[in-house]
């Protein structure tokens, strides 16, 4: 079991969190405390990027949950980056595609940034 | 199908992991495998992992859990039956002693919601001296 995360900044105020590997209850606080790190460093505009993703449960759900909850309180956004059929899935059945913006590309999740 | 699956000699595989985070991983793949082995369909397999692993970490983020998780795979001639057994004593209680009901239970929220949703029955029994088993089953669809 494994996660990889890659954080890098990107034009326009951003940082890209590249993910890939498997989170559940056992990886989630990585990325917990990658995206939190950029937070506390005053960045609210993220793209996370789940194209490497091969494997994501309710405990990595709340991350990103949480995640958006505390770049909303300064006015940010969250947009991720997903064509997995099955993580879309995830995201369709909890109604997280109403909350989350997703997109196909990591170019597209960029554009559609607040 | 494995044939003797196909001839309704159901198949069982039981494992034990100690109930720590690192571990669920194991519980899912093994539910994976005995689901492979009953034909489901890639999306169906990946409903099952997801299933085995939210009861796993509802198991783990419960703060009276026993030491280990005891997963139980049953291959039937038509489904799948996956008991998630958890020794700890006074599981999903109320802080009143009542037993709680599953959606008042600690493995609330998104997690329940998606056993709920992925499975096609979900039940538990709740025994105040042998824990908690969470049961569920996924059927196999008609091809």
């Amino acid at each position: 079991m494994d996660i990889k995360v890659n954080v890098r900044e990107a034009p326009g105020d951003c940082y890209v969190v590249d993910l890939g590997g498997e989170i559940d209850v056992y990886t989630s606080p990585k990325v917990k405390d990658a995206i939190g790190d950029l937070i506390d460093r005053g960045v609210y505009h993220l793209i996370i990027n789940l194209e490497k993703v091969r494997y994501i449960d309710s405990t990595g759900l709340g991350v990103l949950i949480g995640g958006l909850k505390r770049v909303r309180e300064h006015g940010g956004s969250v947009n991720l980056v997903c064509t997995n059929p099955q993580i879309k899935k995830i995201f369709d059945i909890t109604g997280l595609v109403k909350i989350f913006g997703i997109f196909d590309s990591e170019e597209s999740a960029m554009k559609a940034l607040v | 199908m494995n044939p003797a699956v196909q001839n309704a000699i159901p198949e069982l595989v039981e494992l034990r992991i100690p109930s720590r985070a690192e571990w669920v991983a194991l519980a899912r793949l093994a539910a994976a495998t005995v689901a492979n082995r009953l034909s489901f369909s890639i999306e169906e397999i990946e409903d099952v992992k997801l299933a085995v692993a939210e009861a796993c970490t509802a198991v783990i983020q419960h703060e009276n859990h026993g030491e280990f998780i005891q997963l139980t795979c049953e291959a039937l001639s038509d489904s799948l039956r996956i008991r998630v057994h958890d020794s700890g004593r006074h599981s999903f209680k109320a802080t009143d002693g009542r037993p709680m009901d599953f959606d008042e239970a600690r493995i609330a929220g998104l997690g329940v919601f998606l056993i709920r949703t992925l499975m096609d029955e979900v039940s538990y029994d709740v025994h105040p001296q042998l824990g908690t088993d969470l049961l569920m089953v996924k059927r196999l669809s008609p091809r």
